[in-house]
């Protein structure tokens, strides 16, 4: 029998929550291999098809095991460009990890650590797979450089494309840079990741908004683009609809991640952009982002953060994992809570008024509806973090009049394919607000089709 | 080991070149910046945002000429990152210069316009009334500041409009007091199809309250705290109507009469300490 799962080590909590070092330390090499004996590497594993961008996990672990570590990066990179990012969030409790055979009996093998560890070993001894590119002088651009942008630019240039990647920002990432806080994913990584595509030869441009600066039409019609890829992501927040919701003190969660995260307000007034949440801070919603900005929120120094969320714990979208830290890190959930108004005095915020619900029947997403009781709760707060989702932004759809998108803005498409001819999309401006792993299989999957495109156009 | 192709090219950091500086007061100045992104589709109220350095904070300025690659702008030298700003010359570079950003004014078929423009609010309003101003509509204008020496971009004014009513808080130039004790006096004499009125939160505020008494139609210019420009952050929502718009994808111009000035003036002193810690370093560097 194989011994238990090799746990990770994490940061004292009541050192973390005064700083903004990562949280989850990552495995040694020895800890790294100990893991690694567990995998059973199945005849037919069942944790391949359950990743979304099928890596071959036992041939990585096997290769891992064997101490053939820059092997075992190679197969994680053939399918996945950004190890050390989705290793570190990826949800594999409920893609890999869930499938696995080890996980029937006990704890299933680490798959998302291992991962990590061959990302983190690879950026640190600067391993790189050799890659011979014959260029094709072909150019294809490429909207967003988020996950699904940075997959889409890789395989791309693999075969040879000129790529040019847009980003509306000052800074490459997308979500990476903006959204996700340093604690969960140093942005140094992000950095050297997007350091490597330049190497590639993938050319990134900072501060250009497509639809604005230059439209589709024009990198179509004038700039010669063969191809383009939509990769703009989800970035408009979803509000939540509540009187009160524009008084000072409010924010969405996307504002305040950005402020301390891209624009770095943490170090103010080092970096000019501040970020103020005072004592008591409310964060609306249970999923992933809204557990970012509560822990972000407790190591701003906010003595009572508190999760409102409306249905239970158990219904709580976000991962276990980060569940659990916010929990260790004191944030306070507060359920079955549904914000129905803000009241301030002088347009500040002052507090939030919740109506306390209870479950009702199954919905369709299979958790129980939250169902108002018409009994109400008041709480004081000095800041609000409203964390209900996002939406894709417009911009791109008022610019370009033919491009189809349904009601929810998100880019229709077929086969990756819009409903402009050689413009492509994928990732979360066309799923919807998701995750990392499922955008980069998105980009990755719409290269070929776009390859397969230009192709079908120049042999005619 | 990496093999690449030989031809691979480097693309080296752009720069955003400052091409030209004019102080138009003491406290403001215009600037010229080398921006053809920005430059490419540019229209009469888009605005950019910059960063001064890269540690800077992203402020939004609207755009108030394109000539070629080059984008001009007016800034006040008030808060930190304009006061940062002002400290550059021709030659330097700003870190970064997006856009354009925001909805092009909505030009409309009108016969008269008059601009109501208060401090800095003259530079947004010009581009507006220079267009105006070429599609033959009679054009007007008031304008306001603190002193004769605080008026800023009269003699461009003076191409686009047939008359210009001033008015200054001590008298130095122009009637004694705010644009707001022109008006009046002006709409008993003429008609006005619509007015643009751009400035301060508190100006815009109570020319919308005088023009609803008179019946003429306000548009307004919003210039709220911004992160990102791009409808991301939605640090720059506004009710109108009690509607909530966001400035930087569905402004920066509303019509003014719905606008909740209040909260906007609320929303936009929020950092008001964190500006005042900011303005201290740059006076000790």
């Amino acid at each position: 029998m194989k011994g238990p799962r090799v746990v990770m080590p994490v940061l004292d909590k009541d050192i973390r929550k005064t700083n903004f070092e990562e949280v989850a330390c990552g495995y040694t090499l020895a800890e790294a291999k100990l893991e690694a004996s567990r995998c059973l590497d199945c005849k037919n594993p069942r944790c391949v098809p359950a990743c979304p961008v099928s890596i071959n996990i036992p041939k990585f672990i096997g290769e891992l095991v064997e101490n053939k570590l820059d092997d075992a990066y190679f197969t994680i990179y053939d399918s996945n460009i950004l190890p050390s990012v989705c290793g570190r969030v990826c949800p594999q409790e409920k893609q890999c990890e869930q499938a696995c055979i080890v996980g029937i009996k006990g704890d299933p093998v680490s798959i998302g650590a291992l991962e990590r560890f061959l990302g983190d070993y690879s950026l640190e001894n600067d391993v790189l797979k050799e890659t011979k590119i014959i260029d094709n002088h072909i150019k294809i651009g490429i909207v967003g450089s988020g996950p699904a942008g940075l997959a889409n630019a890789a395989e791309m240039r693999r075969m040879g494309y000129s790529v040019d990647i847009f980003e509306a920002l000052h800074d490459f990432g997308g979500v990476l840079k903006y959204g996700i806080p340093d604690f969960r994913l140093p942005k140094d990584i992000v950095t050297t990741e997007i350091d490597r595509l330049k190497r590639m030869g993938v050319k990134f441009h900072k501060n250009v908004v497509i639809g604005k600066s230059i439209t589709i039409d024009q990198m179509m019609n004038e700039e010669g683009y063969e191809a383009l890829f939509l990769g703009s992501g989800a970035g408009l927040p979803s509000p939540l609809g509540v009187p009160g919701e524009n008084l000072s003190g409010i924010y969405y969660a996307n504002e305040f991640l950005t402020r301390v995260n891209l624009m770095k307000s943490s170090d103010f007034p080092n970096s000019a952009t501040p970020v103020k949440v005072g004592n008591k801070v409310a964060i609306v919603g249970g999923g992933n982002v809204a557990m970012d900005a509560a822990r972000t929120a407790k190591r701003l120094g906010a003595e009572e953060v508190f999760i409102l969320y409306r249905r239970d714990m158990d219904a709580l979208p976000a991962r276990l994992e980060e569940i659990h830290h916010a929990i260790e890190e004191d944030v306070d959930f507060r359920l079955l809570l549904n914000p129905v108004e803000f009241i301030g005095e002088n347009y500040r915020l002052k507090q939030v008024r919740c109506e306390i619900m209870e479950l009702g029947e199954k919905d369709k997403s299979g958790r129980r509806r939250p169902m108002p009781t018409n009994t109400f709760k008041v709480f004081d707060l000095d800041s609000c973090i409203i964390s209900i989702g996002q939406r894709p932004n417009p911009i791109l759809k008022e610019s370009t009049t033919d491009l189809e998108v349904d009601q929810w803005g998100r880019i229709v498409t077929n086969n990756h394919q819009t409903s402009i001819p050689g413009v492509f999309a994928g990732g979360d401006v066309v799923s919807g607000a998701a995750t990392v792993i499922l955008a980069m299989g998105a980009g990755k999957a719409a290269s070929l089709e776009m390859d397969k495109y230009i192709k079908a156009k120049q042999s005619k | 080991m990496i093999v690449y192709h030989d031809n691979q090219e480097e693309i080296g950091e752009i720069m955003y070149e400052i091409i030209e500086k004019k102080n138009l007061n003491k406290d403001v100045d215009l600037m010229v910046i080398h921006a053809p992104m920005v430059a490419k589709n540019a229209l009469a109220g888009h605005f950019i945002i910059l960063r001064v350095d890269d540690k800077g904070e992203r402020i939004p300025l609207t755009i108030v000429d394109v000539e070629g690659e080059n984008v001009s702008i007016i800034y006040q030298k008030l808060g930190y990152s304009t006061r940062l700003l002002g400290t550059l010359n021709v030659g330097d570079s700003v870190a970064d210069f997006v856009g354009p950003l925001g909805k092009a004014a909505h030009i409309r078929d009108l016969k008269t316009v008059l601009g109501i423009a208060g401090g800095v609010g003259a530079a947004p309003l010009l581009p507006q009334l220079k267009e105006y101003h070429r599609r033959g509509v009679k054009v007007d204008l008031v304008i306001g500041a603190r002193s004769e020496d605080y008026l800023i971009l009269l003699d461009k004014y003076e191409k686009y409009c047939e008359n210009i009513y001033i008015a200054t808080d001590d008298g130095s130039v122009g009637t004694k007091g705010f644009v707001t004790d022109v008006l009046p006096k002006l709409y008993k004499e003429k008609q006005y199809d619509h007015t643009i009125a751009i400035g301060p939160l508190v100006m815009m505020k109570y020319v919308v309250i005088l023009n609803k008494k008179y019946h003429v139609s306000t548009d307004v210019s919003l210039n709220p705290v911004m992160i990102d420009g791009t409808g991301m952050c939605g640090n720059c929502r506004v009710s109108i109507n009690g509607k909530t718009f966001f400035a930087c994808i569905d402004g920066p111009d509303f019509p003014g009469e719905g606008v909740n000035f209040d909260e906007l003036i609320a929303r936009q002193d929020y950092y008001h300490e964190e500006e005042h810690i900011c303005n201290m370093k740059l006076v000790t560097k």
